[in-house]
């Protein structure tokens, strides 16, 4: 193949971006119609369909580009590596056991303080299923009830 | 789990794409090219980003159609060591369990790379870690169609591309003509050896805090 790569990792991409590019190119072949049948559109097709299957079933389908924007200004002053801000962006940890996951030697870098803000950064930031959320406030209101 | 990578390549245009966009063109020469399939050393192509420049276009003799150089940005699925990945289970076997995440397949997660301890259940195909709690010995089987998060922790590349004739001579000597194992030309192995990897649900989480 006379195709030669000049750089393998140009840029990391977050589920969100992929999201929007594949969504975008889908509605532009939508309204040019015709000719997305021929034989050699149907990879294109197939990958597209079940990349964008995966993708939005991922929190990612919630986001928008203000969103991602402040998520990584909230992030700067955590002291992440890019990796890892990626993979809180692409899979919204809400426990702290999945943060420990997501960054390396956590027990080192954070502390349990450090670790509870990013959480409550990434919940307050990145939205969430909305169907859940309002179960989860409804579940407050109930529980401030009770007491 | 997706990577931008800077490519270049010289696109063919047959005479009758002339009307067309050049820009349009060779964005769909690109994607027929590249889409949905393995680059060696790179990942899984997705779709193409955007077109970074395009140099003259040639006509050489002999053929009517016009070549131009393009370097251009492509989306590529090739999750970095130690990322955290969400799939599903879709089969079990001897050699571990196999994961697919929709548009990519060729994920397995070997024993050794299990909850320990793991056992392979014959009987249904499937494995099975067996955890103790204080109230006794519990099965988690690991059934097809589970949601399973891992960690990639080993990538593997094989070049797919067709051998030359000097080693067909050495196959054809072979008294069976068996055909040749087709291979994955892109393999990730992943591990879930660690708390919180089994399953995405709320309760194992739960259990670990």
């Amino acid at each position: 193949m006379s195709c030669s790569r000049k750089d393998a990792n140009a840029a990391l991409l977050s589920n969100f971006e992929v999201f929007q590019l594949l969504t975008d190119l889908k509605q532009q072949r939508k309204e040019s119609g015709k000719s997305k049948q021929s034989s050699g559109q149907q990879n294109l097709n197939t990958i597209m369909y079940e990349t964008l299957k995966y993708i939005s079933k991922t929190p990612c389908r919630y986001q928008s580009p203000e969103t991602v924007r402040e998520f990584l200004i909230a992030m700067k002053g955590h002291k992440l590596t890019k990796a890892e801000k990626l993979q809180l962006l692409n899979h919204r940890p809400v426990t702290a056991v999945e943060i420990q996951l997501m960054v390396e030697e956590s027990e080192e870098r954070l502390t349990e303080e450090q670790i509870e803000s990013l959480l409550q950064t990434v919940a307050s930031i990145l939205p969430g299923d909305p169907e859940e959320q309002q179960r989860d406030s409804a579940m407050e209101t109930e529980g401030r009830g009770s007491q | 789990m997706f990577v931008l990578v800077e490519m270049t390549d010289t696109v063919r245009i047959p005479p009758w794409q002339f009307e067309r966009k050049l820009n349009e063109s060779i964005a769909e020469e690109l994607n027929k090219k590249l889409a949905n399939k393995v680059v060696y050393n790179v990942g899984l192509c997705i779709c193409l980003y955007d077109i970074t420049k395009l140099e003259d276009s040639y006509i050489f003799p002999g053929d009517g159609a016009s070549h131009t150089k393009v370097h251009f940005r492509y989306v590529v699925f090739h999750p970095f060591l130690d990322e955290i990945l969400v799939g599903e289970i879709k089969s079990c076997s001897q050699d571990g369990v196999h994961v697919s995440i929709g548009f990519f397949d060729d994920i397995v997660i070997p024993p050794e790379s299990l909850q320990q301890p793991a056992k392979f259940d014959e009987a249904e195909q499937v494995w099975v870690w067996e955890y103790e709690t204080e109230e006794g010995a519990h099965d988690l089987y690991m059934d097809i169609g589970e949601e399973i998060r891992f960690r990639v922790v080993d990538e593997t590349f094989v070049d797919t591309s067709p051998t030359g004739p000097s080693s067909a001579e050495a196959s054809t000597s072979n008294a069976t003509e068996e055909v040749q194992k087709k291979e994955a030309p892109y393999t990730l192995v992943g591990s879930i050896s660690e708390p919180v990897l089994t399953g995405t649900g709320e309760e194992t989480a739960k259990d670990w805090s």
